[in-house]
């Protein structure tokens, strides 16, 4: 969390609300959206930090609200996050070793664990194109999200299909 | 099909009688194909046995070689099984020859194939009224259907167009107004989406889970697992034979905290 953040305060100022709905429209109603206190613990932890530095705004009919900017420290952080690239995501590893472990613990039959395992990824699957359908169409960063999400369910599946081919 | 025992004070029931409600579209016992090529035979399918239910929406996956392909292939008349029996909808079907079967296909079972398969040289609009007039619809009910469909397919305004002048997923929406243009009792699509982009697939996909929900029987043959979940059950075919049959939407799974979603998170 701290990292988006920092990157929707390089476009200016905001307040924490504000940057709780600047994530909810970006990333659309699919994507579990932190709490707002998450989001204050957050910004008082990255203004600790010294990237971000806050300023009260004093409000007529309601308490002060707090607005953050990035500090010098902030936009380089935030410089630093785009220039490293990411670690891909890893096999599903309790799934393998189960899968591994199976012939020797003798409590599993492989091939029923393949089995129970890829009626979990379709059903997750189906869930994931019923989303797909909901989300509004024209939000192509969600609708992409969605999408990577089901790729890669999709080579999970296509890796247990391979599991099977080999152990049956 | 089962009968469920008859309680001790009723008459039994007579002997197979014809029961439209229950009878499955498809069944399928010990179903068996080899394909004899000029290396060692392939046993592509195995003795399957199968039951396809009105209105339910299957999906067939695996991997290539498998044998997915010839099973549909098999319950669609385009080849004939070594051993077994079948079923379409109450009749015995297995001995059927190719006239019996071509007619059985033009009333009752619509085919889709990844390639389209529409005929080049006719236009969309005769390409789809083409097996209305060959199943004995009048000139006029057959162009009332094909506007039905075009219209319903998105497809208005292209009745001239000639199928190469069309993308492919325009052609797969062709070829699925073509295929249900007799109101068939049954829809096979073989990789329906095996040449299309993932726009065209989500929109074959859109529209046969339309044509679904409105109780259209469907099997449909895959190796993609997105397709396959837009059906209600995904039978895993491996080396010839059913390594599972699930419906999907039953049965306990491992609750994840934040429900679907939960797969969408980023981590920091």
């Amino acid at each position: 969390m701290r990292l988006p953040l920092l990157a929707l305060l390089a476009r200016g100022p905001a307040h924490g609300y504000e940057l709780k709905q600047a994530l909810e429209a970006l990333l659309g109603a699919a994507y579990p959206q932190p709490n707002i206190g998450q989001i204050y613990v957050t910004l008082g932890r990255l203004e600790k930090a010294g990237l971000i530095e806050g300023e009260d705004v004093e409000q007529s009919n309601r308490p002060n609200k707090r607005t953050y900017r990035l500090t010098d420290a902030g936009v380089e952080a935030v410089e630093a996050w785009y220039e490293e690239t990411t670690a891909e995501p890893r096999v599903r590893d309790e799934f393998f070793m189960k899968l591994a472990l199976a012939p020797h613990s003798g409590t599993a039959d492989p091939i029923t664990l393949i089995n129970k395992q890829r009626r979990q990824y379709l059903n997750t699957m189906r869930d994931l194109s019923k989303l797909a359908a909901t989300e509004e169409r024209d939000n192509r960063v969600a609708q992409l999200l969605i999408e990577g999400a089901m790729l890669h369910l999709q080579a999970d599946l296509d890796w247990l299909e391979r599991c099977q081919e080999e152990l049956e | 099909m089962r009968r469920s025992r008859p309680a001790p004070d009723t008459p039994p029931e007579p002997a197979e009688p014809a029961e439209p409600v229950t009878e499955p579209i498809v069944r399928a016992e010990g179903l068996s194909k080899t394909h004899h090529g000029e290396s060692t035979p392939v046993h592509a399918v195995r003795g399957v046995d199968l039951s396809v239910g009105r209105g339910e929406f299957v999906a067939v996956t695996g991997p290539s070689g498998a044998g997915k392909s010839t099973l549909l292939h098999l319950v669609g008349g385009l080849q004939r099984p070594d051993a077994g029996s079948l079923w379409i909808d109450g009749r015995r079907v297995d001995g059927y020859d190719e006239a019996r079967w071509a007619v059985l296909r033009r009333r009752s079972i619509g085919v889709v194939f990844q390639f389209f398969n529409l005929i080049s040289n006719l236009t969309v609009a005769d390409n789809v009224e083409l097996p209305a007039l060959l199943a004995g619809t009048g000139p006029k009910a057959a162009r009332a259907a094909r506007e039905e469909l075009l219209e319903e397919l998105g497809l208005a305004g292209k009745e001239r167009s000639m199928p190469g002048e069309l993308s492919g997923g325009e052609q797969q929406r062709v070829a699925l107004a073509r295929a249900l243009v007799n109101h068939p009792a049954l829809l096979l699509a073989d990789e329906p989406a095996g040449s299309l982009d993932s726009r065209g697939t989500r929109e074959v996909l859109r529209l046969l889970s339309r044509f679904h929900q409105r109780g259209q029987t469907i099997v449909l043959v895959t190796h993609d697992a997105r397709v396959a979940s837009a059906a209600d059950r995904v039978i895993s075919f491996f080396d010839g034979r059913i390594a599972d049959d699930a419906v999907l939407g039953a049965g306990p799974r491992r609750p994840r905290p934040g429900g679907v979603a939960g797969t969408l998170e980023l981590k920091d």
